[in-house]
């Protein structure tokens, strides 16, 4: 899995990419009570604003990890946005994003350094 | 994309959906339950006695309405007693103080209320005969005439209907002279610790909103200011007294910069109970400011509204502003309503009428009640109530900054730091002792923000009481009693209430058969 | 000074509790040169005594409806309201509270927005209503940009009948955020407005019902059209009582309706303050502006209700708001709530019939004076007539003779057209005497 610096998260097979937000902004959130997820087939570039995920106090903008084609969405969260809190690097994944330019991937940081870079924002 | 905000966990709250309807063996005391209009009404009962109508024919046809609307009526006593036991489940201004800061929430007047209740007044509309309404068009210059001179300005415009649509209202007049000059200036600056309305007010206006620092006590950063003032600026939105209630010492400086790059001064007059009859914002280079009628002068909150938030207008932008204009000719006040009327250069029109005449009557009882010596007196009152309570709680609460503050005192949670207690919490328990809470997590420089205007119509004896009342809590929750304020409020007529859930699942009216 | 409770010696011994000497120690960030030095030359202040006089004296020089005939409406009508509502918004519970934002304590103010909110989407026919809006033509205006943002799509068209400051406000505010709005030429009666043309870049089509002439209209055709352009229906309503008699808005397609909720509890007000109403379908409720009163529980279990979905709002999102918008209306929104409630299905459908009946009395007495002529033959409780003079002459002459007659459509709009029509509205508040006197009245002016 691999992290950007706005706490989303990123797990890649093949040219696919899943993506959520990790465990830690889940928790800084609170409690979710609505996603916003864009229409399948928007394409989008890396450091787009490309959901929206709100708690009762605050929205906040989910950015796309990576440049490409959204080709599906957990439309599952519209009924249910608790799971992000629930399952947030699982069940509460956002959408995946067909991968145009692998080579972005390098600008995403590793598990280790995502856990640094947490603990210094503490 | 974080914002930490503070947090309720939905498995706080039982499940519901069984016997939330309140019932009779509810009641306490004096605080009665009280069921929905849709639950105690019957489409059979009315409060009201009509003639029948004598049948004559009508054209309507496939037009008219079929079958039920599904209106439940009250008779009048049964309507009396719905909305006084509703009554009851509210805080007021005239049951305590109402500490919320940025408010202002200081007495309300009957005399206020008792005059804009006269037929000649509330009996009119606005479009009969302007030379039938000479006397209510005569009490709209007189209110302007107040309004300008007490802030220095050329024009007013009077019809915005809140604080936010004047401030869309002045956004609009700042852009309307550019464009009139062929300027295409795109940019808003707006302090970081400005209210929300500022930059939304700005991107509705079409503008891009540049943010700029400020420093520790919410005063624009000079320098940051500078640093972003180029030629592409339209405006600057600037709140004096700002949201942390200090004084903007630098804002003619500001003024004259932004001035000379062609850009304009709007000024947010959310604050301006605490400079009235003492400074003009003319004076310090605002072209735009808009005055809440409801904080400054007065005129009720209403449990949210109406408001009525006139704008005074500087020379530069007085030739912009929306319709209608009022104009007096031999003695005789004329309205102009039309853009291609008269030759004139109005932005526009914001909204239909002439303006929130309601509040106007009001706002000049209030503004003659006192006259230029009593505003001066309402500014320093204000002011002097605020340091006394910021001076008072100064040892167990912890102020956000040292020295003293203009009409609202704003501490910070450092005080609650290790004790178990959020600003939340400290708030919720205030409820218990009788208080409604202060404004909290505002401004958002400030951690844990909680901002108190007593407001100048508070008594001593009113602030000692408070003061003292915050103190224990300070104290009780520095000794380790966090349970009352976990739990609280546990004596008002609801507890906290499960606001994800409602977000979750937003039930926004009542429907047969459903949930309760 | 009876508002300010500080006594001199309160003054004293708080400035010394401070630690300042003087009260110019507390503004002592405000730079010396621009500090007043002296009172401003504006009067000082005056007892109650005085200032009921003051004001009664510039009230005593209008001629308030009920002291006259009165026939005006376009946009505010008189009706009698019962004397109990009143009563009940000037409780201080009500009067003197702030936004319901602790909803412990404010459970009052939150419930009645509930029961508003229900009332609204009941009779306009949608699922959804807000707790309020500003007034008609600002709900008119944020529909419009609520329409932009759901199809986004840039492009509004407003009918002919759209009361012309309703159209001036949602031009002016679409202007400025770079949207466009097409006003289809003035019409009397929205004539062909089911043919008129959409293309894709069409957001919206406002049309109001009864509209501003009084003509009440089907819509259900134009909404089909609309929707088969991927557009949305908005529909103005600016006397919400014709909801008792006419078919609701949303019964006949409309995705969004506002209006002005004046008519009902609120007075005439010399035009405020107002109410704005504002309904929609639920798939669209976060796209709505202004605030939302929910149902929820406590953490006792017990029901109760909060302000919801506030992440559209401008205090959390800033430049990412539906709208700049931070109040509604809500005294005037709870005065709606209780005369509403009074009235009840019984008396809303009654009063309804009573105003249409009203308004066809008078209609048939004055167009069958010679040269008038009737020119709206669907109506709900306001027609128009064509006169042969300047309508604005006539109801100026009128109103020497003690009959306020109406609103001369030049009033509203710059098209030489109109410049001989008149807006007369009829209500429940006025009888047969009054209407013999217009006959009477109109029939002298139009023939000397």
């Amino acid at each position: 899995m691999k992290y950007t610096d706005q706490h989303e998260w990123v797990e890649v097979e093949g040219d696919l990419a899943t993506v959520g937000i990790t465990p830690y902004a889940a928790e800084q959130l609170g409690d979710i009570v609505y996603v916003e997820l864009p229409e399948p087939g928007k394409s989008v570039k890396q450091k787009d604003e490309v959901a929206v995920v709100e708690s009762v106090k605050a929205a906040s903008e989910v950015y796309a990890p990576l440049s490409g084609e959204v080709v599906e969405i957990n439309a599952s969260l519209g009924e249910a946005p608790e799971t992000v809190n629930a399952e947030p690097a699982g069940a509460g994944w956002f959408l995946k994003i067909k991968i145009a330019d692998a080579s972005e991937l390098e600008n995403l940081m590793s598990e280790e350094a995502y856990q640094q870079f947490v603990e210094g924002l503490d | 994309m974080l914002t930490k905000t503070d947090k309720t966990h939905a498995s706080e709250f039982p499940g519901g959906g069984e016997e939330l309807m309140p019932r009779t063996e509810q009641h306490k005391g004096l605080s009665q339950e009280e069921p929905l209009l849709f639950e105690t009404g019957s489409l059979e009962t009315t409060g009201v006695d009509l003639r029948e109508p004598e049948g004559v024919q009508d054209g309507l046809g496939d037009l008219k309405r079929e079958g039920p609307i599904g209106l439940p009526g009250l008779s009048e006593p049964q309507a009396l007693r719905h909305y006084v036991r509703l009554s009851q489940k509210n805080y007021a201004i005239d049951l305590g103080l109402y500490p919320l800061g940025s408010c202002t929430m200081k007495h309300n007047p009957r005399l206020n209320e008792k005059m804009a209740r006269l037929p000649g007044f509330a009996d009119i509309h606005p479009l009969q005969p302007q030379k039938t309404v000479q006397g209510a068009l005569e009490l709209i210059d007189q209110l302007g005439h107040w309004l300008t001179e007490l802030t220095g300005m050329s024009a007013v415009a009077m019809s915005p209907r809140a604080g936010a649509h004047g401030e869309l209202c002045g956004m609009l007049a700042i852009r309307a002279a550019l464009e009139n000059k062929g300027s295409d200036k795109r940019v808003v600056l707006v302090p970081e610790s400005a209210h929300g309305t500022n930059p939304a007010t700005a991107i509705q206006c079409g503008y891009e909103v540049r943010s700029i620092a400020c420093d520790q006590k919410g005063r624009v950063d000079l320098s940051d200011f500078r640093d972003k003032l180029d030629a592409d600026v339209a405006a600057i939105m600037i709140t004096n007294p700002n949201t942390c209630g200090m004084f903007e010492q630098d804002i003619a400086t500001i003024a004259s910069e932004i001035h000379a790059c062609g850009g304009f001064v709007y000024c947010d007059g959310a604050n301006f109970n605490a400079i009235v009859g003492k400074v003009r914002p003319g004076d310090l280079g605002v072209d735009a400011m808009h005055i809440n009628l409801h904080k400054t002068f007065s005129t009720p909150h209403g449990g949210g509204g109406p408001g009525s938030g006139p704008v005074v207008l500087s020379q530069a932008l007085a030739p912009y502003a929306p319709l209608p204009l009022l104009i007096k000719e031999e003695g005789t006040y004329r309205l102009i309503e039309r853009t291609n009327a008269d030759d004139v250069d109005a932005f526009g029109r914001i909204a239909a009428f002439h303006g929130q005449m309601g509040m106007f009557v009001r706002a000049l009882a209030y503004i003659l009640s006192h006259g230029a010596d009593g505003l001066a007196q309402v500014a320093e009152d204000a002011v002097l109530n605020a340091n006394y309570v910021l001076t008072s709680l100064k040892d167990v609460m912890t102020p956000a900054f040292r020295g003293t503050c203009m009409h609202e005192a704003l501490f910070d949670d450092r005080f609650l730091e290790g004790t178990g207690v959020t600003t939340l919490d400290f708030a919720k328990a205030m409820i218990d002792r009788g208080y409604h809470p202060m404004t909290m997590y505002f401004p958002l420089i400030v951690n844990g923000a909680m901002l108190i205007e007593p407001t100048e119509t508070e008594s001593k004896e009113s602030l000692d009481q408070f003061i003292d009342t915050l103190r224990s809590l300070a104290i009780a929750a520095k000794e380790g009693d966090i349970q009352q304020f976990v739990d609280a409020p546990v004596a008002a007529p609801r507890s906290r209430l499960d606001e994800t859930q409602a977000a979750r699942k937003p039930i926004l009216r009542w429907t047969q058969g459903a949930g309760a | 000074m009876r508002y300010l409770p500080l006594t001199d010696a309160d003054r004293t011994s708080m400035l010394e509790a401070v630690g300042v000497t003087s009260i110019a120690d507390l503004f002592g960030d405000v730079p010396d040169d621009v500090r007043l030095g002296k009172h401003l030359d504006l009067p000082i202040h005056k007892g109650e005594l005085e200032v009921e006089r003051h004001l009664a004296a510039l009230a005593d020089k209008n001629v308030s409806a009920g002291s006259s005939a009165f026939f005006v409406g376009a946009g505010a009508y008189r009706h009698h309201v019962p004397a109990s509502v009143d009563h009940l918004i000037q409780r201080s519970e009500f009067l003197t509270s702030y936004t319901p934002y602790q909803p412990e304590i404010s459970q009052g103010t939150l419930q009645s927005l509930f029961e508003f909110q229900t009332q609204v989407a009941l009779i306009t026919g949608m699922e959804v209503a807000n707790a309020s809006m500003y007034d008609g033509s600002t709900a008119c205006a944020e529909a419009v940009l609520m329409a932009h943002r759901i199809t986004k799509r840039k492009k509004a068209i407003l009918a002919g009948g759209l009361h012309g400051q309703y159209a001036d406000v949602t031009e002016t505010l679409s202007k400025y955020s770079g949207y466009k709005c097409i006003q289809l030429p003035r019409s009397v009666c929205d004539e062909g407005i089911e043919n008129i043309e959409l293309d894709d870049q069409i957001s919206c089509v406002v049309v109001q019902n009864p509209n501003v002439f009084g003509q009440a209209l089907d819509v259900s055709r134009l909404a089909e059209r609309v929707h088969e352009a991927g557009a949305l229906l908005v529909v103005v309503v600016t006397e919400p009582l014709s909801l008792g008699l006419l078919r609701s808005p949303g019964d006949m397609g409309a995705d969004i309706v506002v209006g002005e909720g004046q008519s009902l509890g609120v007075g005439l007000n010399f035009g405020g303050p107002y109410l704005g109403l504002f309904a929609t379908r639920q798939k669209y409720v976060r796209q709505m502006p202004g605030r939302l009163c929910g149902e929820t529980v406590d953490a006792d279990g017990r029901r109760g209700f909060v302000l919801t979905l506030s992440t559209r709002e401008q205090h959390i999102r800033r430049e990412k708001a539906t709208s700049n918008i931070c109040t509604n209306s809500g005294l005037c929104c709870l005065a709606w709530t209780i005369h509403m409630s009074l009235l009840g299905e019984k008396g809303f459908t009654g009063l309804a019939a009573l105003n249409h009946e009203a308004a066809l009395k008078l209609s048939r007495r004055l167009a069958r004076i010679d040269g008038v002529e009737l020119l709206t033959p669907t109506y709900f409780n306001e027609f128009s007539i064509r006169l042969p003079r300047p309508a604005s002459e006539v109801v100026d002459e009128l109103a020497d003779r003690g009959v306020l007659a109406g609103v001369p459509a030049s009033r509203l709009f710059d098209e030489p057209d109109l410049e001989n029509v008149l807006i007369v509205a009829a209500t429940e508040t006025n009888t047969d005497e009054q209407f013999d006197l217009y006959e009477a009245e109109l029939r002298k002016a139009i023939q000397c």
